[in-house]
């Protein structure tokens, strides 16, 4: 273990009970800075509730969570967000009737600190549309800048989406299973644009392709009912024996029942 | 970079060709305004100018509600409370005090309606689809029943006899004319406000919030209090709209403040189309045009039968509402 210092986001004891269920059992989890760390397990293993906790989407039954040192346990997802903890979401998260160009643009305008001003002109968000297009440049959506979001394949939503968590400029990307439900080319394009916003940033993500995670993250969690089962890189986790039980152990079962 | 070109289904639009079709379709809308506001102008020489009065207010009343559910999402059943309380501050206020000019009145009317729109908002604001609704009812309930107690009111009664006064203290409202070209002036003004409140930075983060709120949230948007200042909004406007049919009719009365005037608005606004900018009028004028001629001839209290067999036609068959599907029709053929 490294020192503390480096920590970017710590959960001490974290648990979450759905009526006498317990899905998160006292987690804690530290991830370092300039880190992509995958949050992986079997279904149900309680991933998604960790993912949902940390950004507040969910209250935690007991246990603190702490970014840069400081507890955030009780603020609003909202608030965390404005300190630069910024989610993604499972189902692709974009604005279906607004442009590609105006769903990074409604990010970018939170600093400005006008979106009560009713009164005033859209025309006064203009000043953001060169600095959106290079964020749509970056993600190689430029040229759909005026499409209408809800006519973008899949794959593209999930671009699209990362450079709106982008605009945002966040110290930490929070990503819940970003190349979930997609085809062979599009996992790739994710995989390499993860990489690049990865670069100067901290990345938690929770990943069900195990590929994906060999690829990029630099140190795994894994759970399983709840509680953490191991941590370190991709190597020693996948040599793990307890892993290979809990992870691969209903694929091993019905393997063998197959040959029986 | 890897794999961008595999999937390129979605139309490429040129920047440029954007820049121009937006622009075309402003100067499409500018003169589609102007028509109807010469239409408007006009109109009292040929229609009876209180009728029009009526249509006016309602279809204010009618946009101030699209204003909340089409844009902001929030279905309210309790907007006949603002209506009644816009209409029974200024009734009040004019008829005990005879020195206050009517603007002010209005004005009076229109922000005890705001201010009850904050207290209504703060106490439902919190809640999601139908248990907003039903907050908002029983607010709106609770208000009703203070109308009928309070003495200002006048109860059951209501209040009669509101002056109708002069306007700046030099324009005669007793003559309907004058009225009736103040009235379109607060329409169009409060009009106004919808659109630019729509087209505003304010507009871009409530349309995000209506399409994805938790995408909204985790952007860092506090959705309570955008989704609060629409609703106060709402109900200055609709206070307005109440304010000013008080003035109109010089009645304030227990009806505005009825649950079925919540009702009625939500007809309006799905019968013209929830979510465009001319279905509240088209759905106001309809209505209000249904009530006032059927009522009048040999089917008198049909006239409900009839407006609830348009609004069961009118969800099966076209649920975008009469504006919406003239909007599908012409994008279909043009």
């Amino acid at each position: 273990m490294s020192s503390s210092a480096n920590v970017v986001l710590e959960t001490r004891g974290l648990s979450k009970e759905f009526r006498g269920f317990t899905a998160v059992d006292s987690v804690n989890l530290r991830v370092q800075e300039g880190h992509i760390h995958a949050l992986i397990g079997p279904n149900g293993a309680g991933k998604t509730t960790v993912f949902n906790l940390l950004t507040k989407f969910l209250a935690p039954t007991r246990g603190e969570i702490l970014y840069l040192g400081k507890p955030i346990t009780r603020l609003q997802p909202n608030e965390i967000a404005r300190l630069g903890l910024v989610r993604s979401f499972q189902i692709s998260a974009v604005f279906g009737h607004m442009t590609v160009l105006e769903n990074v643009r409604v990010a970018l305008q939170r600093k400005l600190s006008n979106s009560l001003h009713f009164w005033k002109s859209e025309r006064s968000l203009d000043g953001l549309n060169e600095q959106a297009l290079q964020m749509l440049d970056d993600v190689g959506l430029l040229d759909y800048a005026h499409t209408l979001t809800i006519e973008l394949p899949y794959g593209r939503k999930r671009a699209l989406e990362l450079a709106t968590t982008l605009a945002l400029e966040p110290k930490v990307l929070l990503l819940d299973e970003p190349t979930q439900g997609m085809g062979h080319e599009d996992v790739n394009m994710v995989i390499e644009l993860v990489r690049k916003a990865a670069v100067g940033r901290t990345v938690l993500m929770v990943e069900h392709n195990l590929g994906v995670v060999s690829e990029l993250c630099d140190r795994i969690t894994v759970l399983a009912r709840g509680a953490v089962l191991a941590e370190g890189d991709y190597a020693s986790v996948s040599a793990d024996a307890q892993v290979r039980e809990a992870y691969l152990g209903s694929e091993a079962a019905s393997h063998e029942e197959a040959h029986a | 970079m890897t794999n961008f070109e595999i999937n390129s289904v979605a139309q490429v639009v040129q920047p440029g060709a954007v820049e121009e079709r937006r622009m075309a379709a402003v100067r499409r809308k500018r003169w589609f305004y102007m028509a109807l506001l010469v239409l408007a102008l006009v109109a009292p020489l040929a229609v009876y100018p209180v009728f029009l009065m009526k249509l006016l207010c309602f279809a204010l009343f009618a946009c101030a509600f699209n204003l909340l559910l089409g844009y902001a999402g929030l279905l309210s059943f309790g907007h006949a409370a603002f209506l009644a309380s816009g209409g029974y501050v200024t009734g009040f206020l004019l008829t005990q005090y005879s020195g206050l000019s009517t603007e002010l009145g209005i004005l009076a009317g229109t922000l005890a309606s705001a201010l009850l729109g904050l207290v209504f908002g703060l106490l439902a604001i919190r809640r999601q689809g139908i248990y907003f609704a039903m907050i908002t009812l029983a607010l709106a309930q609770l208000v009703f029943f203070i109308y009928v107690q309070a003495p200002f009111t006048g109860g059951e009664n209501g209040l009669h006899g509101v002056p109708r006064g002069y306007l700046l203290g030099l324009f005669d409202l007793n003559n309907n004319m004058t009225m009736y070209y103040f009235v379109l002036a607060l329409f169009v003004f409060g009009f106004a406000v919808i659109q630019r409140t729509i087209h505003s930075p304010y507009g871009q983060v409530l349309k995000a919030i209506r399409e994805n709120e938790p995408r909204a949230i985790s952007l860092g948007y506090n959705v309570a209090a955008h989704k609060l200042l629409a609703f106060v909004i709402s109900a200055a406007l609709t206070g307005l709209a109440g304010s000013t049919k008080t003035v109109v009719f010089q009645l304030a009365s227990l009806t505005d403040a009825h649950w079925h005037m919540s009702g009625e608005v939500i007809l309006m606004t799905l019968l013209g189309g929830v979510g465009t900018v001319v279905g509240p009028l088209v759905g106001a004028t309809v209505v209000v045009t249904l009530q006032s001629y059927l009522s009048n001839g040999p089917l008198g209290e049909w006239v409900h039968v009839i407006l609830g067999v348009i609004f069961v036609i009118c969800v099966l068959l076209f649920r975008v509402g009469i504006v919406g599907w003239v909007l599908k029709l012409a994008r279909r053929n043009f």
